[in-house]
């Protein structure tokens, strides 16, 4: 079965993929409903937004506004909030590295260490995150508060002075963003050490390489999409979310999602909200395709 | 036996043989990545042991605050009382099941275009489904209303605008998560059942589809909690309706009924049920087969 499947696919793929003329035929069809769906509602409003950040920004949301090339609400957009730009990238960045250092023995034990517990402890990870994120995101913010139990914690070892904070601080933010975004990198870091054939980390050993010899060549490497992708799914959402700068920080520890959202919906300065938006895109497509061909896993995606 | 295979190790690597150590480094790999599994799996229930703890929670004033005060079970026997909870929760199921239909649906459909037949733009396909993932959701969310505005569907704007976004953002997930499943697919078997005089639907119906339902059902799955749990879209797009993240945080600074534990608490239940049921039905059949 593992033999089966971990071979073929390669030559047989190429079979289908080459196969008749009428395979050729009709197969871009089943491709049709959902790209158009792409284009009408994701294509569309990308260019839309991208004209929308080009308007004359001294225009209101009342009286409408002035298609005037406005490329300079770029500049403004910039010089005003690069310091978001930099914190959102730097909490993100942050909080994915620790994921991955957490997430990573989670799935390796998931994989290789639970046995008949295997399935029982993949549902323990996935399950709590089907109970509102919003309801747990509250929930740290009384488990992190000034007198809950955390805080009166680390006051009592010392680590925290004793009018010291977790709550309000860029401590409590990025944890909420390690907690939100963890299944995210754990699933397909399972998903890819469950397919490494452990006899090959047992040849390593009978090699004489030590456990630790053995991980650093032969597991970490083949499960190295799994790194990419989780990585990459914890990275892009943590990098525009607002919840957990908004729920557990101040305006101090406010990111790029916050004031975007602000712009939008409650001053309705859309130019603004318009050109931060595409920036923000731009800025995390641009580190996502560095990123996926430094790793070489092209094929990922 | 023991003597043989240390001198073995000894002969083998003379310079660098730590026998001794190794046993260690063996029982460190074998327990301490497990220890600090669970030790993971702890922090990641924190927060669900708090909601579970509250939801007993008798609070003093209005609003359901930090600190347990006293056991009831009051909470559990009114859920619908706060005004709104439950319209909300109603929305929300809908907006999933629709959403989670129409994007499987459409993905399935578009993971066999890709995996299945070649065509031109290929590459330019994958670029479109992949771009929606790494675009972060306040811009996806402000993007959508931009349009929605625009064309005038501001004055409609509910149950169907959110559909069309989740719809939206779960659709990629979708493509993967069914390309991954087919892509590992053993497609001689449809060789096989084609060989046996099956024509195409009836090979497509009893071959092809079984082997990709567990990417099928994975990705539904995956494209129900998006959508269920999704706030930030969400708060573009719903105009004036309530889905129930929208609901937490609107009662997040006002009064905060107990009663939003329950649901969490029976949300947490209720998917754990349901997914440890579907893998033992899972073994079931594949005990059967």
């Amino acid at each position: 079965m593992t033999a089966g499947s971990t071979t073929p696919p390669a030559p047989v793929g190429a079979v289908v993929d080459g196969g008749t003329a009428r395979r050729r035929g009709w197969g871009w069809l089943l491709l049709v409903p959902g790209m158009l769906w792409l284009a009408v509602f994701f294509v569309f409003p990308t260019i839309q937004l991208f004209v929308t950040s080009l308007y004359d920004p001294s225009g209101s949301y009342e009286q409408g506004y002035a298609m005037t090339w406005h490329f300079a609400n770029y500049l403004d957009a910039v010089k005003d909030t690069w310091n978001l730009f930099a914190r959102s990238f730097a909490y993100a960045g942050i909080a994915t590295v620790v994921c991955l250092l957490l997430g990573y023995p989670l799935a390796y034990a998931i994989a290789f260490k639970a046995g008949a517990w295997k399935y029982f402890m993949l549902v323990l990870v996935i399950a709590p995150f089907f109970t509102s994120f919003l309801l747990r995101t509250l929930s740290w913010r009384t488990i992190l508060s000034d007198q809950g139990p955390v805080t009166d914690f680390f006051q009592t070892v010392g680590v925290l002075p004793d009018d010291g904070r977790l709550l309000a601080t860029p401590v409590a933010v990025i944890a909420g963003l390690i907690y939100n975004f963890m299944p995210f990198m754990t699933l397909p870091l399972y998903a890819s050490l469950d397919k490494v054939d452990y006899r090959l980390v047992e040849a390593a050993g009978d090699l004489y390489s030590s456990p630790f010899t053995g991980f650093r060549k032969v597991t970490f490497p083949l499960s190295l999409p799994g790194v990419v992708s989780g990585t990459l799914l914890t990275f892009i959402p943590a990098c525009g979310d607002y919840i957990n700068a908004e729920l557990l920080g101040t305006p101090k520890q406010y990111m790029v999602g916050n004031r975007i959202q602000a712009a939008f919906l409650t001053e309705h300065n859309y130019p603004l909200a318009a050109s931060l938006s595409l920036i923000l895109m731009l800025v995390v497509v641009l580190m996502v395709v560095l990123y996926v061909r430094r790793a070489g896993t092209e094929d990922l995606i | 036996m023991a003597t043989v295979a240390t001198r073995e190790r000894v002969s083998s690597d003379p310079g660098r043989a730590k026998p001794s150590k190794r046993p260690v480094g063996r029982w460190l790999s074998d327990h301490l990545v497990l220890l600090v599994g669970i030790l993971v799996l702890v922090y990641i229930f924190v927060p669900i042991g708090y909601i579970f703890a509250l939801s007993f929670n008798q609070p003093s004033g209005r609003s359901a605050t930090a600190q347990f005060e006293s056991f009831t079970w009051s909470n559990w026997t009114s859920i619908c009382e706060p005004e709104g909870l439950c319209d909300s929760l109603q929305l929300s199921f809908e907006v999933s099941i629709t959403a989670t239909l129409l994007a499987t649906l459409l993905g399935t459909l578009m993971a066999f275009a890709l995996v299945r037949h070649s065509f031109r733009g290929r590459s330019t396909s994958n670029l479109v489904i992949f771009l929606p993932m790494a675009t972060p959701e306040v811009v996806m969310g402000s993007s959508l209303l931009a349009m929605f505005v625009s064309v005038g569907l501001d004055s409609v704007l509910g149950f169907v605008t959110i559909v069309i976004a989740h719809v939206l953002f779960c659709l990629s997930f979708v493509v993967v998560t069914v390309k991954a499943r087919l892509v590992g697919m053993d497609s001689r078997l449809e060789q096989a059942a084609m060989d046996l005089y099956a024509n195409e639907w009836q090979t497509f119906r009893l071959v092809t589809l079984p082997l990709a339902m567990p990417g099928i059902v994975a990705a539904a799955m995956l494209s129900f909690s998006l959508s269920f749990d999704d706030f930030i879209v969400t708060n573009f797009t719903s105009g004036q309706s309530v889905t129930f993240p929208l609901y937490v945080y609107g009662s997040k600074l006002r009064d905060f009924p107990a009663q939003l534990f329950v649901v969490g608490t029976l949300m947490f239940l209720v998917s754990f049920v349901f997914v440890i049921a579907a893998e033992l039905w899972r073994r079931r059949r594949s005990a059967i087969r």
